[in-house]
């Protein structure tokens, strides 16, 4: 057993849009090991909810095409399962999901209880046993479900289960996601933007009981978040995605004493502080249709050369476990 | 609790609902120049004999006399006689309604068991030949005149093929009056060979009447279904790995069946009053007979009583249409 627990590489895809063909994921690359929370940050569209929902198989049918690329989950290579293993299988048991909106993400027209409850009738770790009969698993799931919610800290988790969604407020409702995520007991949850929904207060508070209980569960997390902020409080390892590609790797620490990447420390420097008050990063995302050929991100780099205009820059090593996908990497912390 | 709220709020607008209406019909059947006292006199009446049955029905008073008069003897359960058939309103429309309103439920009932599964099937498989198949039939249901459609299929199924009855409700006398529903009533009485006759008495006018009504719910069912098939919530439970029959079946029907209940009221109060013409077609003793009849002989009190007995039907429908639309959706506060 290797300690990788999920592997996507040179991951492609495109999107039909009406400007023609959208290459959203190009070429990505990202391992995520056992236990550990993976930040994937970029700006709105660079492609991080995409390689979310491309790991959950769950990409429009229609609209998205998967061009060329690998994701292997320990044994199983997911782009190659056909639908019904993907979701009897692995969705919701091996990789949970939270999701952005929890104010959407509910059924509006069931109590959270029947929710919970069939999510818990084809999801229970208990079913991996087959030990206990239906009527003992269900006694047994109800403990583990009320369990769950105290953990979350949710006031009341019976009164909770008799309510409607729109009943119970945002970050309760997220709350809830949380455990309903982790109920099953997956290797691997995806929380994509989890708490961009939320309030700034309610935010730090559903961030700490995620972090908890992934630690205390030893579950892996890919939080996707486009705030610096939060990733720092969360991650252990940060992935930076800009216009489809994966441009810097780097564990928690290094990657803030030493950004590489120039968007990297533009990012970083875009963060409002007391000296600089705040600076955004000139110029535009690309469009994906047609993107700047090399270096994606060269329009929008003053330390771009021809080189960077013309090649596309390859991953290397910065430092131990840090890779950049860039010609001119920083190379000093100033 | 909230429903018993909602029914003391809906009866509440019942009288006033009712007193609106009634007015408007009074009015409008009064103001139309037809002489009820010459129609009753009779051809070669004189004028003074005219002039005494007009005092003696009381229509020499001004209309607003007329109407309070009405209005009080309806409180007292009294619609008046017929000035057709000499009886009183009241026993002539309850001899005949539970003839419209069987059809009416049969029809309402076939249309919903046939409706809402092909609008789900068609949403599922939106755009596929079987999709546009459906648009195509039900546009023209929706389009066919029924009058025509009834005669057409008493032309194939009655005179050529000798199938179907060509009109009744059943042949010779009914089952013995219980409910005055001949399916009930002959169940109650285990007589199966007037169940099978009235049965059949009934496929035409129903499949008639259930054209346009099934198109109605195919589409809505349909319109819905793909709303709900593209929310939030669907992503969720799908990501989660919940079983796709499941999610159909349960979780989108239920949301997609809102919009399909607020029509099938409408549908079932347009069919109290507009099988007119199919009970008419099929020679159904109904109230639709009745009030063609009663409107061609300017038969105020009898127009009045159909008025008041489908407004009625009207406003108990829609109260019970509101009360499932809270059951379904718990989001509906008033």
């Amino acid at each position: 057993m290797t300690s990788d627990l999920i592997t996507v590489r040179g991951l492609k895809v495109s999107f039909a849009s009406d400007a023609g063909i959208a290459r959203v994921l190009d070429g990505v690359d990202l391992t995520i090991r056992r236990g550990e929370i993976m930040g994937l940050v970029g700006e709105s569209g660079c492609g991080k909810t995409t390689l979310a929902r491309a790991i959950l198989g769950i990409l429009p049918a229609n609209a998205a095409r998967i061009e060329a690329g690998q994701i292997r989950f320990e044994e199983h290579d997911i782009l190659d399962l056909d639908e019904a293993s993907l979701a009897t299988q692995l969705r919701g048991r091996q990789i949970a999901y939270i999701p952005q909106d929890p104010f959407t993400a509910f059924n509006p027209v069931f109590t959270i209880g029947t929710q919970i409850d069939d999510l818990m009738r084809f999801k229970s770790p208990l079913l991996r046993e087959g030990r206990l009969s239906a009527r003992e698993r269900r006694r047994a799931d109800r403990l583990r479900v009320l369990e769950m919610l105290r953990l979350v800290q949710l006031p009341d988790p019976e009164g909770v289960l008799r309510k409607y969604p729109h009943e119970v407020s945002g970050g309760q409702r997220q709350r809830l996601m949380i455990a309903m995520a982790l109920l099953p007991q997956p290797k691997l949850v995806i929380a994509d933007e989890p708490t961009t929904a939320l309030d700034v207060t309610v935010q730090a508070q559903i961030l700490t009981v995620l972090k908890r209980l992934a630690r205390d569960r030893g579950v892996a997390v890919l939080f996707t978040t486009h705030d610096l902020g939060t990733a720092y409080e969360i991650c252990d390892r940060i992935t930076v995605m800009y216009a489809g590609q994966e441009v810097e790797e780097a564990p928690v620490a290094d990657f803030f004493a030493r950004p590489s990447h120039p968007y990297t420390r533009k990012l970083l420097d875009s963060l409002p502080s007391s000296e600089n008050g705040i600076r955004g990063i000139t110029g535009e995302i690309p469009r994906l249709v047609d993107p700047p050929p090399g270096c994606r991100f060269h329009p929008r780099c003053e330390r771009a050369t021809e080189e960077c205009r013309t090649t596309r820059p390859p991953t290397h090593a910065v430092a131990v476990a840090h890779d950049v996908r860039c010609h001119h990497p920083l190379q000093d912390s100033a | 609790m909230k429903t018993f709220v909602l029914v003391v709020n809906r009866l509440a607008w019942f009288v006033p609902t009712l007193l609106g209406l009634l007015a408007i019909v009074f009015f409008i059947s009064h103001v139309i120049p037809a002489d009820p006292a010459a129609f009753v006199a009779g051809e070669n009446a004189t004028p003074e004999t005219v002039a005494a049955i007009r005092a003696r029905l009381g229509l020499d008073q001004p209309l607003y006399v007329q109407f309070w008069r009405y209005i009080l003897s309806i409180l007292d359960g009294d619609m008046g006689r017929s000035i057709y058939t000499g009886r009183p309103v009241v026993e002539d429309l309850l001899s005949r309604l539970p003839a419209t309103l069987e059809l009416t439920l049969v029809t309402v009932l076939v249309s919903i068991a046939v409706g809402v599964p092909l609008g789900v099937v068609a949403a599922l498989r939106r755009n596929s030949w079987l999709d546009h198949g459906l648009r195509v039939v039900t546009i023209a249901g929706l389009a066919i005149a029924s009058f025509w459609f009834a005669i057409l299929l008493q032309l194939l199924f009655s005179m050529r093929l000798g199938w179907t009855p060509l009109g009744g409700r059943v042949e010779g006398w009914g089952p013995e009056q219980i409910t005055g529903f001949y399916l009930i009533d002959a169940l109650i009485l285990q007589d199966h060979e007037i169940l099978l006759d009235a049965l059949q008495h009934m496929i035409l006018p129903v499949v008639t009447l259930a054209v346009p009504a099934t198109a109605t719910i195919v589409r809505f069912t349909r319109a819905g279904m793909l709303n709900a098939l593209q929310s939030n919530y669907v992503l969720y439970e799908t990501a989660m790995g919940y079983p796709r029959r499941l999610v159909i079946w349960k979780y989108v029907l239920r949301n997609a069946l809102i919009g399909t209940v607020t029509q099938i009221g409408l549908i079932f109060g347009i069919l109290l009053a507009g099988a007119v013409v199919v009970e008419a077609v099929f020679d159904w003793p109904g109230l639709g007979t009745f009030a063609v009849n009663s409107i061609l002989s300017s038969d105020y009190n009898a127009v009045m009583g159909f008025t008041v007995i489908v407004g009625t039907m009207f406003i108990v429908v829609n109260l019970v249409v509101d009360i499932l639309h809270g059951m379904i959706d718990p989001r509906e506060v008033r």
